[in-house]
């Protein structure tokens, strides 16, 4: 029994949000009757004539009139999306055109007959999928169905009227249904409306519905669909679903039901029960199926049955589970008690008596090991117009364990002739015969096992029982021996098979985990999205064997990253299929309900917060992905490609933001040093140009000369100042990209100084750089930035008058440029500080004045090209500054013959 | 234009200057500066009116500042080259060589990077409205001779004198001097140069040119290190200065 419980946060917290999804989404009206020509598209058009009349978008998407003069009337003058024509085996078919309603993207839509299950080749296999998606997109629907659509009543209804309908809508839909009209005629009317000719029925199902149309069919009928609605009504009364939520986690002690699900067509009927059951209590339900030994051996199509059944739990809302064990009711009770499970439903199971005797049924199983769970038992029964149960597939090599079962046989009959030769007793020779048993139990399983046995006994008896060469027994001694014989081979055949049957689930089980463990493991080094998706592609590939792709979006668009067959999937369609499973964060493709057609199955991977890509996988073989084990396998593998682009996501926000952070420190540390620079000169333009309107003619002109001179000055020192703190900004932001070109340095080296050309005038500038220097790949405006920086420097601490050298060299691999003056050099301790951003050199002579900036951008520049740059004492006094850029390879270099010479 | 009143202009130093720009400060110093030397000013402060304007006044010269609040400056450039060979000398800020580059190769003469003196606003407005003059006199017949500083080249009979010798170049050489010295003082991008002299397209071969420009250097100046008639724009291209 389980604890009451106080409302968990993050279920509180989904329940809004999907409180907010249910907003944006939109609404769905179902116009609800008990059979085909109550008026139900009749009271559709009505409606949305009214609603169009109001001023509403309305726009008709697909409704069937059958001609009826009446109903057809109401289509005129309301917009109608043109139907999709679709060509399937000769006969041309006409569908809703989802894509454009989307496209159209009108308040309202109409969508007759809920249940149609589309053409192939559609997006998805059932109607009701496509007006999912309407709503989702934001589109109300109307629509309409009939009682007998609805999955849960699907069963009932075929009870009360002997007809089977194949088309159903899930519960779930009717049940969150905005709103569901009920368009109701008493049956009396309708037996007159259908005598007049007015209901219209396909002909082939007339014959039919002419036995279905009579009075007691057409009550219950009514009654059926009148009480579900009311149903659906008591269920939206009790109040909004989100306090009824956590009233039901706080105060109610909630029953819980398992139904076993197997691959029989029986179990659609237990699973239809259960959830009525589950509905009437209020509980919540898990549909379980057990995967043994034997159902590994299960034929595609019990899988495909399998795979239908748990879907259709599923789609009735129920959780669904895949346990994994040997022993069914052993997984199926500790499940349901870990569970808190107070209800098990079962289906009757058509077990042959003596099989019984050997073996108790699941149901006997179950009954003696529930303890204080119930037990519910159903009467199964098979489902028309489904396919009949496929036989086992055709035993490929099966007889060989059979033909080594016996050769084994044969080898322990020679060891009991060689024992008869030697003398020995009956029981010598019977011994030997069972390791012939246990080993074809254990290599080869039960059947073998048994076989192994059975030929034992009877070779015993024939061989070494008296009268030989018999099967006849004389001696009840020897009868015995025989039973005895039978019942130990036997016992130990089944033993052995079932130790074989473990090892060979635990293997599966290992095996499985050592991939994931393997996926994970690869994984968990690598960053970056696209790396990481080169990696799950090849460890995928490796696991489940059919061509991989993985797909990441590229901005909004999806794009295939990596694949197995080189693009060869990005077929048009797949990428359809692929963005369709991106966008919805659903499962689609091959083997499920969208787009089954497709090449393969896509799953998308999913992070907490956001789909970040898709995995397609195609299956190697038709049904591979049926299994639940694999498929639980894709699924587990696709939830472990997202947890490692989450991971790399995360990691990336991370560093982004420790990045930021960092920025943020320096910027406000470089504004409190720089607002101090920034300002004095801006005090002495203002200052000197008011002294100057101030003095006005007084000022003489030698006066007047001097103070413009220093206003010129300072606004000089200020550009730089802002130029250097830009340039610093944008390095450190990353905006500035280095785009390297093949330079001679006496380019780069001659652009600066050209810059510097009154600064560096009355100074000798020396200037040797030797001719066979290599190219250098470096860009031209940063590094003529760097050696402006060095210039200004040498200039600004160096003597008035004093030389100033430059030099260059190469050096392995790299080229060296050199700026020396004869200042008075740096001080001690200060060749690696004078680097750092915000430092001034404290020998300036301009008494400290700029920001400190020059080298600080120098050397991020540098650093940016891959090189590094250092300062030194020099010989006989000064500062040498020098930076090394890398040369690597080099460009072609166009020759000219020097015998060309022009004239 | 009229080359008849564009030329009258000139001769009387009443060169027409039309000055886009929306910095009023900035506007006012142009004014001031350029009125000092004979021109006529006419502002206009936003894109839409300089194109207006540019109808109305028929100026014999631009100067487009480039970051205009209503409109990309390149955008008026193209809308100024759909119809009209008015000289065009764009105002841009340091840091924005793309921009430059983009601007000449949409047909700006010449280009001033902010803050700029007064003399290199003049200069550049100079030898923007002299290239004009010779593109409209001759078209073909470009001044044979070319004569600055301590250079002397003779187009017609294809010689190079550099401080009283002749100096020999290759081909190559020598047609890149000769497309600097038809463009006196003015700026060539890399990708102009190219197509020029080599005939390619785009600016991947940039290094051949400055290969050239480097030999160029050793024959025709003083201290190719720190030349002083082909200087490089960084960035941008290069230019043969005029001593």
């Amino acid at each position: 029994m389980q604890e009451p419980r106080r409302p968990d946060p993050d279920k509180l917290l989904e329940q809004i949000q999907e409180q907010d999804r249910r907003a944006s989404r939109g609404r769905l009206k179902i116009f609800f009757g008990y059979i085909a020509g109550v008026g139900k598209t009749f009271a559709m058009l009505d409606a949305a004539q009214r609603l169009a009349a109001a001023g509403t978008d309305v726009v008709v998407g697909y409704v069937e009139t059958h001609g009826r003069a009446e109903t057809d009337a109401l289509l005129a003058g309301l917009e109608a999306l043109s139907p999709l024509m679709v060509e399937h085996r000769g006969i041309k078919l006409r569908e809703f055109d989802l894509d454009a309603a989307l496209a159209r993207h009108p308040a309202v839509v109409l969508v007759d007959e809920l249940a149609h299950t589309n053409a192939p080749g559609l997006r998805h296999r059932k109607r009701w999928q496509d007006v999912e998606e309407l709503l989702e997109a934001g589109i109300g629907v109307f629509t309409t169905m009939n009682v007998q659509h609805l999955e849960s009543l699907n069963d009932v209804i075929r009870d009360v009227t002997g007809i089977q309908v194949k088309e159903t809508v899930p519960d779930g839909i009717f049940d969150e249904a905005d709103s569901v009209e009920v368009i109701d005629l008493p049956p009396g009317e309708l037996l007159e409306r259908l005598r007049q000719g007015k209901v219209y029925m396909a002909t082939q199902a007339a014959h039919a519905m002419e036995h279905f149309f009579n009075g007691p069919n057409l009550g219950a009928l009514r009654e059926i669909a009148l009480r579900r609605t009311a149903d659906r009504i008591h269920g939206h009364i009790e109040s909004s679903q989100l306090e009824k939520d956590v009233r039901h986690q706080i105060w109610r002690i909630t029953d819980t039901l398992l139904v076993c699900v197997g691959p029989s067509p029986t179990s659609a009927k237990v699973i239809r029960v259960s959830k009525r059951m589950a509905a009437s209590i209020n509980a919540r339900w898990i549909a379980a199926s057990v995967e043994t030994t034997r159902t590994r051996s299960m034929s595609e199509g019990q899988r495909l049955r399998l795979n239908e059944n748990m879907q259709l739990a599923q789609g009735l809302g129920a959780e669904t589970v895949s346990l994994s064990g040997d022993d069914v009711a052993e997984e199926v009770v500790s499940y349901a008690q870990s569970q808190n499970v107070t209800r098990i439903v079962i289906g009757k199971s058509r077990q042959s008596r003596w099989r019984g005797l050997i073996r108790p049924n699941i149901v006997s199983q179950l009954l003696e090991k529930s303890g204080d769970i119930d037990i519910y038992v159903i009467q199964g029964m098979g489902e028309t117009g489904e396919a009949p149960l496929q036989a086992r597939p055709a035993p490929v090599r099966r007889w060989r364990p059979y033909a080594a079962t016996i050769g084994l046989v044969v080898v322990a009959w020679v060891a009991a002739l060689l024992l008869q030769q030697a003398n020995l007793s009956e029981a010598n020779k019977a011994v030997v015969f069972f390791p012939a048993v246990v080993l074809a139990a254990m290599w080869w399983g039960l059947g073998p096992g048994v076989v192994a046995a059975v030929a034992s006994v009877l070779a015993f008896d024939f061989f070494f029982v008296p009268p030989y060469y018999t099967f006849a027994v004389r001696d009840i001694q020897y009868f015995f021996t025989l039973l005895v014989l039978a019942v130990v081979a036997l016992l130990v055949g089944t033993l052995a098979a079932r130790l074989r049957r473990q090892v060979q689930t635990s293997r599966v089980r290992e095996k499985r985990l050592e991939v994931l463990y393997r996926l994970s493991h690869s994984l968990s080094g690598i960053s970056g999205a696209q790396q990481l998706a080169v990696a799950a592609q090849q460890q995928v590939a490796t696991i489940l064997g059919g061509a991989v792709s993985i797909y990441l979006p590229d901005g909004t668009l999806l794009e295939p990253v990596v694949s197995t067959t080189g693009g060869q999937m990005a077929s048009h369609h797949e990428l359809a299929v692929a963005t369709w499973a991106y966008e919805h964060g659903q499962i689609a493709g091959n083997g499920t309900d969208t787009l089954p057609d497709a090449r393969a199955i896509y799953l998308p991977l999913k992070t907490p917060q956001a789909t970040v890509g898709v995995l397609a996988v195609e299956p190697p073989r038709t049904g591979f992905f049926f299994s639940p084990d694999r498929r639980q396998l894709l699924e587990t593998v696709a939830g472990q490609i997202g947890i490692a682009l989450e991971r790399d996501q995360l990691a990336e926000q991370r560093s982004s933001a420790l990045v930021d952070a960092e920025t943020e420190k320096m910027r406000s540390s470089l504004l409190s040093s720089v607002s101090h620079d920034l300002r004095t000169p801006l005090a002495v333009i203002a200052g000197t140009s008011s002294t100057l309107l101030e003095m006005g003619d007084n000022a003489d002109r030698s006066t007047r000369q001097a103070l413009l001179t220093e206003v010129y000055d300072e606004s000089n020192r200020l550009t730089r100042l802002v130029e250097n703190l830009l340039s610093i900004t944008r390095l450190e932001s990353g905006l500035t990209v280095v785009e390297k070109e093949w330079f001679p340095v006496e380019d780069v080296v001659g652009s600066a100084l050209g810059r510097l050309r009154k600064e560096t005038a009355g100074r000798s500038i020396n200037i040797a750089i030797p001719p066979e220097l290599p190219l250098v790949p470096l860009d031209g405006v940063l590094i003529d930035q760097v050696l402006f920086n060095l210039l200004d420097n040498a200039l600004k601490y160096s003597p008035a008058g004093s030389p100033i050298d430059i030099s260059a060299r190469g050096e392995q691999g790299s080229v060296v440029i050199e700026v020396a003056d004869r200042g008075s050099g740096l001080a001690e301790g200060e060749h690696e500080q004078i680097f750092e951003k915000l430092h001034r050199g404290m020998a300036s002579k301009e008494g400290g004045r700029g920001a400190g900036l020059g080298l600080a951008i120098a050397r991020a520049i540098v650093d940016a090209h891959g090189g590094s740059i250092w300062a030194a004492a020099r010989l006989g006094g000064g500062a040498l500054f020098s930076f090394r850029l890398p040369v690597g390879s080099t460009p072609d270099v166009p020759h000219e013959d020097e015998a060309d010479e022009a004239r | 234009m009229s080359p008849q009143r564009g030329q009258d202009a000139r001769d009387s130093g009443k060169a027409r200057i039309l000055v886009i720009e929306d910095d009023t400060p900035m506007r006012r110093f142009l004014r001031a500066a350029l009125s000092n030397e004979g021109y006529q000013v006419v502002e206009a402060e936003t894109g839409q009116a300089g194109l207006t304007s540019l109808l109305s006044h028929i100026p014999d010269l631009i100067l487009l500042d480039l970051g205009l609040p209503d409109m990309d400056g390149t955008s008026i450039l193209e809308r100024v080259r759909e119809w009209s060979r008015v000289p065009i000398v764009v105002l841009s800020a340091r840091g924005q060589e793309a921009d430059k580059v983009d601007a000449l190769n949409l047909g700006a003469d010449d280009y001033l990077t902010k803050p700029f003196g007064v003399p290199e606003l003049l200069a550049r407005i100079l030898v923007a409205l002299r290239h004009a003059t010779q593109l409209r006199d001759a078209a073909g017949e470009q001044a044979a001779q070319f004569l600055t500083g301590d250079i002397a080249v003779d187009l017609g009979r294809r010689r190079v004198m550099v401080r009283g010798e002749v100096v020999h170049l290759t081909p190559i050489e020598y047609r890149l001097l000769a497309t600097f010295v038809r463009n006196p003082g003015r700026v060539l991008t890399h990708a102009y140069l190219l197509r020029e002299v080599w005939g390619l397209s785009g600016t991947s071969q940039a290094h051949y040119l400055r290969i050239y420009v480097a030999s160029l250097r050793k024959k025709l100046e003083v201290d190719p290190a720190d030349p002083r008639y082909l200087v490089t724009e960084q960035g941008v291209g290069y230019r043969l200065n005029e001593l």
